[in-house]
């Protein structure tokens, strides 16, 4: 287990700097003339552009030079640097606002898709193909089949504005409440998916022969059900909303744009319509290893719920 | 091995002149789309306090839904129990409560299965799983649930039993697996043992070993066991008396003996000389021409007819009545004198 972890950890260090080369390449390779993008639509000095071209190195040209410029940006990460965006401000400054906001927006997201999702599905599993099986079967098919594009606004427009059960936006400095309704927009679709999951899962496991077993040791029904079958249909549950709490984690950019939460999620949308190259590498990046590191855990947890899976 | 010398537990006695366990007239039938599956026509078997029967048949015979229905383990739906009664110490386990059944599982009946890889929670250490019917039925203490399953575990012989209590069931071998289902079922001292085709699994060498560990457990334990098997080679040294089941019925019972020695039906002979042989050279092996019949459609009269050496018109238009030939032996054959009197031959 420990071997394997550490292998991990190296695949993560490459993984993490072909995702940010990628990124760095895409972001600066459409763009024209930096510095101006830089200065906007302010009028640039000879000296200004001079002083600039010597700190980014922009006078070494081709592909060597990117790779000058890429290795210096990776060496400022690695001190924990992310650098200036566009707008001057720290990148670290607007993640750390960013960060808690997206956190807890994830967070309520996952609770709804866990609370809801997995209930429903144990019981739409253990009375497959009667009314409450059927009808939520529909109603997930309806959820999964509306994207969040559609799906947001159309809860912001009923829910926020025309009968103001819930704060249309969130604002600044978003408090629980505010954030309530996008968390249950952006969990829906990974409360259909764990709905979907723990039905297919709990209805398996209920055939399985150590089910048989344990009805034939006498054990109440209920305990056969709680104990035996959920530990087991459980599994492939924990491991899917494991990799969504990844994926929750690095922001929702349809679900904060439409509520207009400053989470990740927005100021990473912000800087691609801005073209602000330094804020998008930089958030993205910080991206990559929340990810990688979300998706390991994720492993090390499947090894922890099921015994028989072994990583040599 | 005979009745004598087994001291039957107090409790396993039976109301005067009755069985400890007995199946009469037991009509199953699964309810699915294609139809309705005619899977148990009429079975009946008794079991005595101590000793062993053997059921044998093919798969589809409907010996493994016999033994499920008296555990009360059947799935309901597809299965549906359409007459019968399933007599326990006098009782009728199929007019009880499911409550009252669930009391007699484990505790007067247990029952191991054929794959114990599947048969066991993949999930828990062997040792919890053998805990867990001491602490939820007994109510004991986790220490003494772990204790008493230490020595379950010593008892079927798995070595190294308290080092191994940990482990998960795929960690083990197959016959190792077996011994923990074995355990897992004696955790209540049960007065019956039923053991469904508990060696098709394994290898030929572990299969003699859980044979014989089954024989000393049952003798030891002073338990009735019904075994299941289709393999006539397992029955032999095991059985005091053989039922032998064909679409859903019992075709021949008899003592073990006597039915080796002269097989009155059909199917048993056919059976019984699909056996490889070594006292006889360079024949060819017999088999039973045709397959099994689908139980949507059973073949009128008796369902062995068209398969059947002996064959006549009767059989095609009478379904044959259990023909009694002394000694407690029955078969279910218009013709049970004569294929009785050729295999003696």
């Amino acid at each position: 287990m420990f071997r394997y972890i550490l292998r991990r950890l190296l695949q993560m260090v490459l993984a993490f700097f072909g995702t940010t080369l990628i990124v760095y390449a895409l972001m600066f390779a459409g763009q024209g003339d930096p510095i101006q993008a830089l200065a906007g639509e302010r009028p640039v000095t000879a000296a200004q552009r001079a002083y600039l071209t010597e700190k980014y190195h922009l006078d070494a040209t081709g592909v060597g030079g990117f790779f000058y410029r890429y290795f210096d940006y990776v060496r400022s990460l690695l001190q924990g640097d992310l650098g200036q965006s566009l707008t001057g401000r720290q990148i670290g400054d607007i993640l750390q606002q960013a960060w808690p906001v997206t956190v807890k927006l994830a967070l309520i997201a996952l609770a709804v898709a866990v609370i809801f999702g997995v209930t429903a599905g144990v019981i739409a599993g253990i009375r497959r193909a009667g009314i409450f099986d059927n009808s939520t079967l529909v109603l997930t098919l309806l959820v999964l089949g509306i994207p969040t594009i559609v799906l947001a606004p159309l809860a912001q427009y009923f829910l926020g504005v025309k009968w103001q059960l819930f704060p249309p936006t969130a604002g600044a400095e978003p408090d629980f409440y505010a954030l309530l309704l996008p968390g249950i927009v952006l969990g829906s679709l990974s409360l259909a998916t764990a709905l979907r999951l723990t039905r297919t899962s709990v209805a398996e496991n209920l055939r399985a022969d150590y089910v048989r077993t344990a009805r034939s040791k006498g054990l109440l029904k209920r305990r056969i059900v709680s104990v035996h079958v959920l530990r087991n249909s459980l599994i492939p549950v924990v491991t899917f909303l494991g990799v969504e709490l990844g994926n929750l984690m690095s922001g929702a950019i349809i679900t904060e744009g439409v509520f207009n939460i400053p989470g990740v999620g927005f100021n990473l949308f912000r800087g691609i319509r801005t073209e602000d190259g330094p804020l998008v590498v930089g958030i993205v990046s910080v991206l990559v290893v929340v990810y990688l590191v979300s998706n390991l855990l994720v492993d090390v947890l499947y090894a922890v719920l099921d015994p028989r899976i072994r990583y040599e | 091995m005979t009745d004598a010398v087994i001291q039957p537990t107090p409790a396993s006695a039976t109301p005067e002149g009755g069985h400890l366990l007995e199946i009469r007239d037991l009509h199953v039938e699964f309810r699915t789309h294609e139809g309705v599956a005619k899977v148990i026509n009429g079975v009946s078997y008794h079991l005595n306090a101590g000793e062993t029967l053997a059921v044998l048949g093919e798969s589809g015979s409907g010996k493994s839904v016999t033994a499920q229905a008296i555990m009360g383990i059947l799935d309901t739906p597809p299965a549906h129990i359409r007459s019968g009664q399933i007599l326990y110490q006098g009782r009728d386990l199929l007019t009880q409560s499911e409550e009252q059944r669930r009391q007699v599982r484990g505790k007067e009946i247990a029952m191991i299965f054929q794959d114990a890889l599947s048969a066991l929670n993949p999930v828990f250490p062997v040792g919890w799983q053998i805990a867990e019917t001491l602490r939820t039925r007994e109510g004991m203490s986790r220490a003494d649930a772990r204790r008493r399953a230490i020595e379950l575990m010593d008892l079927v012989k798995i070595p190294a039993a308290e080092r191994r209590i940990g482990d998960y069931p795929h960690q083990f071998s197959g016959g190792m697996r077996q011994r923990v289902m074995i355990a897992m079922a004696l955790a209540l001292n049960p007065k019956v043992l039923i053991a469904d085709e508990p060696t098709t699994a394994l290898d030929v060498t572990v299969q003699a070993q859980i044979m014989d560990l089954l024989a000393d457990l049952r003798r030891d334990l002073g338990m009735a066991m019904i075994l299941i098997t289709h393999d006539l080679g397992v029955v032999a040294g095991v059985a005091d008396r053989i039922a032998v089941m064909y679409a859903g019925r019992i075709v021949e019972h008899a003592d073990v003996r006597s039915l080796y020695r002269a097989p009155a039906h059909p199917y048993t002979k056919g059976l019984l000389e699909s056996i490889p042989r070594l006292d006889v050279r360079g024949q060819e092996l017999a088999t039973i021409k045709g397959l099994p019949p689908n139980l949507m459609r059973i073949p009128s009269g008796c369902p062995f007819h068209p398969r059947c050496p002996y064959v006549q018109q009767v059989c095609v238009d009478e379904v044959p009545h259990d023909l009694v030939l002394g000694d407690g032996r029955t078969s279910a054959c218009h013709f049970a004198q004569e294929v009785r009197d050729d295999s003696a031959r």
